[in-house]
């Protein structure tokens, strides 16, 4: 990479922004290690969180699924799988953290407004203005056989309800003006007489009559998240998002061409279109030479695409159990099956498997491949290797080019996973000067350094803003 | 009934049993919903060395103006307050009249992973027909038909926390399995209103199963470990107690209590020109500490436990603590938890056996 000097460019004083996302149901995380800890013992998410406040992190971020991974009807079993229930979870780290963000993934489609809209208010007061919540849609039956409803919406109308879910969500944070609680036992009223107004919602997904039952947090309300790739997620982050997660990271011209997509998209609905973090998930590997870092990401490879996985990968890619072939014998002879997947599990999604065979053939015939070295080097590629200094070069030019506001990093090891990112990365970035080198606020969204929540903009704030 | 020693549980949400409680606080009312009185009230009642504490909770506020309207929800203080405490067990309120139990499976079992094995669950109803339009759910309208609703729902989380075995994570490196999926049952619940699929999304909590407190004439008794029983009086304290069927019983207990400023009565009805106390048909004790540890040791007679409810956290705690407990502990009335025990252990129940591996073992030998 060329550097550049470092203030003839677009955005000379931008800062990067660390989350860690604790933890993927994937193949990505490494049980298998000795040093693996546990993915259920509170003591693996306070060690990372506090982890990751030593590392002036934004945010910690957990993960939802809400029923368990199956492949062909069977419990995938290779992965790791069993989680916390998020905003539990992140209430115990609240108790134990100072200034890091607590993110909760909460789906739209499987709760009522009044519920997690007040849990979510819960732990923003209760970590004093930290939290934030991903916000993620469900359409199918499948996950919908856990719950009361069952699958009851149209894939359609997901963004539809999570966008009035919002709408409704926004109006309970809102319902309490600030100082809506008396200063003095002496009061008259425990709360000031017309301080806390009533959301009467009727819509298409909710009818709803309630009084909010919480105070404004410091942070005004969570900070929105979103992770939708497609057109519809993207329009519907920036409607509603302050920070958006992305699978753009790796690549620099994929990244920049996402993030001016998503600039856009701001622009065309009249937000600013520095309005929203723009944080792609990656995994960072680092070595003490280039060599050492590919060493070691090899390793992490291995570790991570065993053989059962890499059947398992390539089975999902075949439309077929290729669980009893040798993932180091060749490729499959087979054509790929290609059937409408039902959406019935909790796997990816393959657009044009012939394609994507084809190409394999071709490379693993070219190189001499396996069928799981070829899962390896072909499979989804994500992440950063490199040196603490090379990769602190790479990411200021991308984040001084408005490519990225920062990553939401995957650890590949719980607990320990940080520690090398935090003791070694951090120190060159800050080095660099696109890392803080103290929290700038004590709120996830002054750390984000957003604007205030979209509801309580003016109509003459958003003019200046943008 | 164990034995002598009563177990002790306190009531502490927000500034106590009385609806008015706020206007005798030791703090203003907008401290009331911060994490450091959260964390305090938890702290002192640890220190004092009650075995459990209960959050009361539901969807509406917790009470009407000119008194407290807002509450953080029991299950985010309960995590919160696990986090802050080592030693004493907690257990929110969750009424499942018109909650998704999936979801309240996997919160509580979540709450009893971060406390390692403290939680317990106090089963309530969402009574009050706004309930409905909060949720923005069909009404559920009658006694019977919330009841239905409870006992459902204590049904599918109950199995969700079995649904994984105790070991269903293998870790086996050979065969690139993490898990035993063998060890994992679909519950498949079919109830009257909706039915429910599993298995968890969290696994099986350390105790195996929660231990689930709630009114004995509401759910069910054998879904019951602890049945919280009702009456003004200790004859009728004795005979909810002697009919209740479940395998432990606590007495609820409004407990008022003369401190150095001012006597118990005084200060009930100081809060009584505000708001006046509402009935629940509870034993209630206004009166001295002293008077207190005689109805306490009567009352253990009949009952493994009490959960009190008092009047003012800021005012009756500490004289709880100082006073009551030390009391009762010198004469061996009651027992402080031990460190690292569990809420089941503390209390005297067995860790459950899981009903799916219980029937697969059974299985396997039926097969022999």
């Amino acid at each position: 990479m060329t550097r550049t000097d470092p203030l003839d460019v677009p955005r000379p004083h931008a800062q990067l922004h660390f989350g860690v996302f604790f933890q993927g149901v994937n193949h990505w995380t490494i049980w298998s290690a000795p040093e693996s800890g546990s993915q259920i013992d509170p003591a693996s998410f306070r060690r990372v969180a506090q982890t990751a406040e030593r590392g002036l992190f934004d945010a910690l971020f957990l993960g939802e699924g809400l029923r368990l991974r199956e492949v062909d009807g069977r419990i995938h079993d290779l992965d790791v799988a069993g989680r916390p229930d998020a905003i539990t979870q992140l209430a115990a780290l609240a108790a134990v953290t100072r200034r890091i963000g607590l993110v909760s993934t909460s789906n739209s489609t499987f709760n009522e407004p009044a519920d997690l809209a007040r849990r979510l208010s819960g732990l923003d007061l209760l970590s004093e203005g930290r939290a934030g919540w991903n916000v993620v849609t469900t359409d199918n039956a499948w996950t919908g056989a856990n719950f009361r409803r069952g699958g009851y919406l149209d894939h359609a109308d997901r963004y539809r309800r999570a966008e009035e879910f919002l709408t409704v969500a926004r109006a309970m944070w809102d319902g309490w003006e600030e100082g809506a609680i008396a200063d003095s036992a002496l009061a008259r009223e425990w709360s000031v007489r017309g301080a806390v107004r009533r959301v009467h919602h009727r819509g298409p997904q909710f009818d709803i009559d309630l009084a909010p039952t919480l105070p404004r947090s410091a942070q005004g309300q969570p900070v929105i998240f979103q992770a939708g790739d497609s057109g519809e997620g993207r329009d519907f982050a920036a409607r509603n998002a302050d920070v958006i997660f992305s699978a753009h990271g790796n690549d620099f011209d994929d990244a920049l061409a996402f993030a001016d997509d998503i600039r856009r998209r701001l622009r065309a609905i009249g937000r600013p279109d520095d309005d929203l973090r723009i944080l792609p998930g990656t995994e960072i590997i680092l070595g003490a030479t280039e060599e050492d870092a590919q060493e070691k990401k090899h390793w992490i490879r291995l570790q991570q695409v065993t053989p059962a996985t890499a059947l398992g990968i390539a089975g999902l890619l075949w439309g077929i159990d290729l669980s009893d072939r040798d993932a180091d014998g060749p490729l499959p002879k087979e054509d790929p099956v290609v059937t409408e997947n039902d959406g019935s599990f909790g796997a990816r999604r393959i657009a044009d498997p012939r394609a994507v065979v084809a190409e394999w053939r071709a490379k693993a015939e070219a190189h001499g491949w396996s069928l799981r070295e070829t899962v390896i080097a072909l499979g989804p590629q994500r992440g950063h290797v490199g040196t603490p200094s090379g990769l602190a070069d790479k990411f200021a030019h991308f984040v001084r080019h408005g490519a990225i506001d920062g990553f939401n990093v995957t650890p590949f090891l719980i607990p320990d996973g940080l520690d090398d990112i935090v003791d070694l990365l951090i120190p060159e970035l800050q080095e660099r000067g696109i890392y803080r080198t103290e929290y700038t606020g004590t709120t996830l969204r002054e750390n984000l350094g957003l604007r205030a929540p979209l509801t309580h903009r003016s109509a003459l704030d958003r003019r200046q803003a943008g | 009934m164990t034995g002598p020693a009563l177990h002790l549980a306190v009531e502490i949400d927000g500034d106590g049993a009385h609806p008015a409680a706020w206007r005798r606080a030791a703090h203003s009312p907008d401290q009331l919903l911060t994490p450091r009185r959260v964390a305090q009230v938890a702290a002192i009642a640890e220190n004092a060395g009650f075995t459990l504490i209960t959050l009361d909770d539901g969807v509406l506020p917790p009470g009407a103006s000119p008194d407290p309207v807002g509450r953080i929800g029991a299950v985010e203080r309960a995590a919160f307050v696990a986090a802050s405490t080592s030693t004493i067990g907690i257990a929110p309120v969750v009424p499942v009249t018109y909650a998704e139990p999936f979801h309240v499976s996997s919160q509580l079992a979540s709450l009893d992973h971060i406390s390692a094995g403290r939680a317990g669950w106090v089963v309530t109803e969402e009574e009050r027909p706004e309930a409905a339009r909060v949720w923005g759910r069909p009404l559920i309208a009658d006694a019977a038909a919330r009841a239905r609703e409870s006992r459902d729902g204590v049904e599918v989380a109950r199995a969700l926390w079995d649904s994984w075995e105790d070991d269903a994570v293998i870790r086996s490196v050979v065969t690139s399995r993490y898990l035993d999926r063998e060890r994992l049952h679909y519950i498949d619940f079919t109830g009257e209103t909706y039915a429910v699929k599993g298995p968890a999304i969290v696994p099986r909590p350390p105790q195996g199963q929660l231990v689930v407190l709630g009114r004995p004439d509401r759910v069910p008794a054998a879904q019951l470990d602890v049945a919280l029983v009702e009456g003004r009086d200790l004859a009728s304290v004795a005979t909810a107690a002697a009919t209740a069927a479940t395998p432990r019983v606590f007495a609820e207990v409004e407990v008022a209590l003369d401190t150095p400023d001012a006597t118990a009565a005084e200060r009930v009805a100081d809060l009584e020109r505000h708001t006046s106390w509402t009935d629940r048909g509870w034993l209630r004790h206004v009166g001295s500490a002293g008077q207190l540890v005689a109805r306490l040791a009567e009352l253990s007679r009949h009952v493994d436990g009490v959960r009190l409810h008092p009047l003012v956290l800021d005012e009756d705690l500490p004289v709880l603590s100082r006073v009551v407990l030390p009391a009762l502990s010198e004469r061996r009335l009651a027992a402080r938890p031990l460190p690292g025990t569990s809420l089941r252990s503390a209390l005297g129940l067995e860790r459950p056996a899981n009903r799916f591996a219980a029937a697969a073992v059974a299985a396997q030998e039926d097969a022999r």
